[in-house]
């Protein structure tokens, strides 16, 4: 826990000052609120004239009304400067907390931009975005409390105790009972309660998602008439969510009535005794300023000690947070630059020498076995495979999105992992299955491929992608706005600028993975044949469910479960290769009867 | 603050929701509701009343000091005074002990009671939901709906828990100090309330501060988290681009302005506290003063009880200040909490009151057999036969015999009224024939089977089904009647059995089991870990898409009903996949009435006819070698020449 801390707190960095000055103002502000009560029992002393008793007895004046102006002055400016430490605490509590978030959310983005896909793999999206956004937000919560409010109790806590003991002497004893019944009680509480609000939580979050499951399958379920299936479902799951729910809630409700109890106890004891005791002993050995002092510190014990148990609850689950925060901020990339990187890729050759590869090291299965396939610059090869056959697999290691296990895979003749990173990527572009725009314009979306181009260059190779003519029709052209996720383009407008955004980086190899599956088999072939006549010297590899997207290719791979099944051209493969010719059959049956 | 609950504006909460809600809260739980106000009352008042009997044994230490002074024994004294104490605190000890019982029983009731509610809350929206038209749920994300489950009942629980019971208590306590400061002296009030004063001022000013930089930081976030969201969403892409520096940096402005706002912010809200504190100690010091001072020059005191102002009468006010100014920014601290719960009502209160699926349908489904004559009757038991029962205005039934016969007659209609999607669709299926659909995105086909189950009605025209115009039908039966396969499966957390049973509730495991090998699903369950016990959990993530297909197309097939809608169903299954999917969909069609949209028109072929729909109107009809033979727009799609989606792509 405590090496988890300190990787978090790394990222404090620039923010130490305040980090430090926050707690240190506090602890002023404690001193100078424990000091106050203090002063205020002389002050009634004053009025009360029972200057025997006074502690500050130089500050004394002729006048009783001067004397008592004095010590409320005193009092006054002691609460002023009591709200300067606290303000000034509080800002620079602020300014510590936030600029720590920042940080933190800074380190977490950019050890997820550093991540290989390998790592991106590992860790789904959505738990990405709760760990940069809820988890921080909670970490940040904590942090504030662990520089503010868990310096101010304790120290609250341990003046308060010291006051009261000073001042009242005997008297205070009272709070050696009190303090560990509240103690035990309030921890007791938590230890109960904690587990659970940790199992009711779980509970509760599955019921959450049940419902989105049924919002989501509102169609199945107005279809098939389950509306009042599905309400019977909730209601017992509620019902029993809110069972556990009580249940806990029932334990949190003894905590303020231990807390009152203890109160009441100190102040009947206090009424009780002390009244006695300043009779008994005719205002000597305590007084009624002390009295009231000794109720006020008293109060503060307690509710400090009630702070206290807050703050434990607080960083237990920010703990969590914390947790997996540091996963990430743990978690090293699995691909990084080689020492003395090669950054010049002389050509689009590839070359696979017996390829194995699994996704992940525990894996049982390759995902890819001996995989050996010879690539020439300018070549187009095909690659042709049912879903999960791994055709997508094979392409990522030729830019390195993932590494091989065994074997090698080298592109213009030398080992990918031997490149400078952005050198190869920047050589060997992908067009991903799952391909994405971001919000921005189409020339902003475009200009991912290269920062600098020029309108020309857009242009050109928005018209190799056959994208050129659906663009200049929006009313906007290139300055069209793309939304988020790209929804306000169709499929296939959406894979032909993704096209062209590759082809912008003038890349020596090109990779199409299932690029064109929403575009029509006219403008697929539009696409192929620009790209054979305007980029002839680019190693053009195309995955495709069509057979007729790869039939002219220089070269068709057919994966079968991670293994080639076959390589040849269009013709040879239908000739001799079962599978070739099945999905042939299967996609041109009825089409070739006319 | 609970998850994304900040991502949600502040919304300003309807004027009438307040009383609604406590309404509806009130008339839930009456009985207990009254024993805890009664409770909290009690609880409030042993909080403030010892001040009465402090002050009682302050004046009577006062008054033996007194005496002391002069020259009394300290015995004497003590004997004089000490019954006198004694029995204060003895009062004191019953007002605390009724306190505490008091406390003890109103924040158990109360726990139990907020969940209670909460509970009732969420049974009342998940009802009302299921009853609301499928337009509610195309016109509102996801999201949006959930987050009903969510913030608003994390925020409504706040309200429940601890804002309204804060609010009351509050409330009595103000109150009650209030008398009790009257009680002991006019002018101590008035310096008390001239401190409040000044405090309510300085909190507006800092919290309306501190509210405006919030707003502001809810933006900023909602800002960074909006990139963080897209760029993780992206991020393979990132990669693909090398655009890992550009991401970072433009993250960073983003990042940097948050933490800008949310320092203003939360500086702001961090200086209150101290603030508040101290503003309590100089009140502390001024009553003190000032009241010492008021003592000194023995100034006439106008009191409810008619106590002169003394040192006794002045140590409770040190009490009462404190009390007041505690409940004062306990309040300050609810104001927005309470804003926040009322507009998580409001939203809830909307969902509730939308408007449910309207269903004025009498024509009823009933199982039935034939009797000698040929005649149809109803039946109890389970016979194979399906009939409509329509009871006619003189009081006759007739029984209809379900067959799959669906015809529509220049059906208009449009999702928003002046915008008509579907112009003049006629079309005629006779039972067991299969009717295929063939258009673009957005052409209208998906809308057509809409109407049919109406999910939504139809603008003009009319649609009847075995004859029977079918706004007479019953939703729920017409529905019983059609079965349904989407593109998007959706399957629910529980076995491949649960899944499969859910076409039909009372289905044995063999009738299941028998509808999977009907729909070529058998051979891959029986190959899962559990077989049909597996536990499917998040939408059967652990399947294939073609998988979950298959499972969807089983759990339509136990349902066994005569017609059935089949959208798109094969479209993201790739094509040898789709060859399985394929058979267990044609073994699902057999001697059914079949209406089927796809993409690839291989599926399709074999269609008795097929409507080319084009911008909502159907621009071809006929078999698949009548429309090859007629060389129109079908036969372009076929070759490959053309494609819907991009010519309607502008």
């Amino acid at each position: 826990m405590l090496k988890k801390f300190k990787l978090l707190a790394k990222s404090i960095r620039e923010y130490k000052r305040s980090s430090i000055l926050s707690p240190l103002f506090v602890s002023l502000e404690v001193v100078m609120e424990c000091l106050i009560p203090f002063i205020a029992s002389d002050l009634i002393l004053v009025i009360q004239r029972d200057y025997e008793n006074i502690k500050l007895k130089f500050l004394l004046l002729e006048d009783p009304t001067a004397s008592a102006a004095v010590f409320g002055g005193i009092l006054v400016v002691m609460a002023m400067l009591s709200l300067s430490f606290g303000a000034l605490a509080g800002r620079f509590c602020a300014v510590a907390s936030c600029g720590f978030a920042k940080n933190l959310r800074a380190d977490l983005y950019k050890r997820s931009q550093e991540f290989s896909f390998e790592n991106i793999d590992k860790f789904s999206s959505s738990s990405m975005i709760t760990r940069m956004t809820t988890d921080v937000t909670h970490v940040q919560q904590a942090f504030m409390m662990i520089i503010r409010t868990a310096i101010r109790s304790p120290l609250m806590f341990a003046f308060s105790i010291i006051m009261a003991f000073t001042l009242g002497g005997q008297m205070a004893l009272i709070f050696v009972f009190v303090i560990p019944v509240l103690f035990i009680g309030l921890f007791s509480i938590i230890r109960i309660a904690m587990p659970i609000f940790r199992k009711v939580f779980k509970k509760y979050d599955k019921l959450n998602s049940s419902v989105q499951e049924n919002v989501k399958g509102m169609r199945v379920v107005k279809s098939f008439v389950r509306e009042d299936y599905e309400k019977d479902k909730f209601r017992s799951a509620s019902e029993n969510v809110k069972n556990d729910f009580v249940r806990a809630d029932k334990i949190l409700a003894f905590n303020s009535p231990i807390m009152q109890l203890c109160m009441y106890s100190v102040m009947l004891f206090i009424c009780f005794f002390g009244s006695r005791l300043i009779i008994s002993s005719g205002g000597q050995s305590f007084d009624i300023g002390k009295f009231s002092a000794l109720l006020t510190y008293g109060m503060q014990i307690l509710s400090s000690l009630m702070m206290l148990s807050m703050i434990f609850v607080m960083l237990t689950m920010a703990g969590e947070s914390a947790n997996r925060i540091s996963e990430i901020l743990e978690e090293e990339s699995t691909i990084v630059n080689p020492e003395n990187p090669v950054s010049v890729v002389e050509n689009g050759d590839i070359e696979f020498d017996g390829v194995y590869f699994k996704y992940a090291k525990r894996a049982e299965n390759f995902a890819l076995s001996n995989i050996n396939i010879r690539i020439k610059s300018g070549q187009t090869v095909g690659i042709i495979g049912g879903t999960g056959s791994s055709k997508s697999s094979l392409i990522q290691l030729i830019p390195r999105l993932y590494d091989v296990t065994e074997g090698s895979v080298k592109v213009g003749g030398i080992d990918v992992r031997e490149y400078d990173i952005e050198a190869l990527r920047n050589e060997v572009s992908v067009v991903l299955q799952k391909n994405v725009l971001f919000s921005g314009t189409i020339r902003e979306n475009l200009r991912w491929g290269n920062e600098n181009a020029s309108d020309e260059e857009l242009i050109r190779v928005c018209k190799l992608a056959q994208a050129h003519e659906f663009v200049s029709s929006f009313p906007d052209g290139y300055d069209t706005f793309i939304e988020q996720g790209g929804t306000n383009v169709s499929g296939g407008q959406k894979q032909r600028l993704c096209i062209a955004r590759a082809l912008l980086k003038k890349p020596k190899i090109l990779i199409l993975d299932d690029s064109t599956s929403a575009v029509d088999t006219r403008t697929d072939a539009f696409i192929r044949k620009a790209m054979r006549e305007e980029i002839p010297d680019t190693t053009k590899i195309i995955i495709a469910q069509r057979i007729s997207s790869v039939e002219d290719a220089d070269m068709i791979i057919v994966i079968d479960n991670g293994i080639i099944n076959g390589i040849g051209t269009h013709e040879e493969l239908i000739k001799n290769n079962a599978i070739y010719n099945e999905v042939y059959t299967s996609q041109t049956k009825g089409a070739k009867m006319e | 603050m609970s998850r994304g609950m900040m991502k949600r504006p502040l919304k300003k909460a309807k004027k009438g929701t307040m009383p609604r809600l406590l309404k509806f809260f009130f008339s839930s739980y009456k009985l207990p509701l009254v024993a805890v106000l009664i409770c909290m009352l009690l609880n409030t008042l042993a909080g403030v009343c010892p001040g009465i009997f402090q002050q009682t044994i302050l004046e009577n230490v006062d008054k033996a000091l007194a005496l002391i002074d002069g020259g009394a024994s300290t015995e004497s004294a003590a004997e004089q005074f000490f019954p006198a104490i004694t029995a204060a605190v003895i009062v004191l000890v019953c007002i605390y002990a009724v306190g505490l019982v008091a406390g003890f029983i109103y924040q158990r009731t109360m726990a139990v009671i907020t969940q209670s509610f909460l509970n009732k809350l969420r049974n009342i929206m998940f009802a009302r939901m299921q009853k609301l038209p499928i337009k509610y749920f195309d016109t509102h994300t996801h999201g949006d709906i959930m987050s009903h489950y969510t913030n608003d009942i994390d925020t409504l629980r706040q309200l429940v828990s601890q804002s309204i019971p804060q609010l009351i208590i509050s409330a009595l306590t103000l109150t009650a100090v209030l008398f009790l400061m009257l009680y002991y002296s006019l002018w101590m009030t008035l310096i008390v309330l001239v401190g409040v004063v000044a405090m309510a001022l300085v909190t507006k000013f800092v919290g309306g501060g501190s509210a405006k930089y919030f707003v502001r930081q809810q933006k900023a976030l909602g800002k960074a988290e909006g990139y963080i969201e897209e760029m993780i969403h992206g991020q393979k892409v990132v990669k693909v681009f090398c655009h890992e520096d550009k991401s970072i940096s433009d993250f960073d402005k983003l990042n940097t302005q948050l933490c800008k706002d949310a320092t203003s912010a939360n500086s702001y809200a961090n200086i209150l506290m101290p603030i508040m504190n101290n503003i309590g100690h100089i009140l502390y010091a001024l009553i003190i003063f000032v009241g010492g001072v008021l003592v000194l020059i023995n100034i006439d005191n106008i009191s409810i009880s008619g106590k002169p102002l003394d040192i006794s009468t002045l140590i409770p006010f040190i009490g009462f200040s404190k009390q007041f100014t505690m409940n004062i920014s306990q309040l300050s601290n609810q104001i927005n909490a309470i804003a926040m719960g009322l507009a998580g009502a409001d939203r809830m209160f909307e969902l509730m009151d939308e408007e449910p699926e309207v269903d004025n349908g009498y024509v009823t489904l009933v199982n039935a057999k034939e009797t000698e004559n040929g005649e149809l009757t109803e039946s109890e038991a389970r016979t194979g036969i399906w009939a409509w029962k329509h009871p006619h205005e003189d009081g006759t039934v007739t029984y209809t015999r379900v067959q799959g016969d669906v015809r529509l007659t220049e059906v208009d209609f449009g999702y928003v009224e002046d915008k008509i999607v579907l112009h003049d669709i006629t079309l005629y299926a006779k039972p067991g024939q299969k009717i295929a659909f063939v258009g673009a995105t957005g052409a209208g086909k998906t809308t057509i089977t809409n109407l049919i189950n109406r999910f939504y009605d139809i603008a003009d025209g009319k649609i009847r089904y075995d004859g029977i115009n079918i706004n007479k039908i019953k939703k729920d039966d017409l529905r019983a009647s059609l079965g349904i396969v989407l593109q998007d499966v959706n399957l629910f957390t529980g076995t491949v059995m649960d899944n499969i049973r859910y076409g039909k509730l009372d289905a044995t495991d063999e009738e299941c089991i028998n509808a999977a090998k009907r729909a070529n699903a058998h051979s891959f369950i029986s190959m899962l870990p559990d077989g049909y016990n597996t536990v499917l959990k998040g939408d059967g993530s652990g399947l294939s898409q073609g998988q979950r297909q298959l499972i969807s197309i089983a759990r339509a097939a136990v349902a066994d009903p005569p017609v059935m809608i089949l959208d798109e169903a094969t479209s993201s299954i790739d094509t040898r996949t789709e060859a399985i999917v394929s058979a267990g969909m044609d073994a699902l069609m057999q001697g059914r009435t079949v209406f089927v949209i796809a993409h690839r028109l291989s599926t399709i072929k074999n269609s008795d006819v097929i409507m080319v729909l084009d911008k909502g109107r159907i621009i071809e009809r006929g078999s698949h070698d009548d429309l090859i033979a007629a060389k129109g727009k079908y036969y372009q799609l076929y070759t490959g020449s053309f494609d819907f989606d991009e010519q309607t792509d502008k």
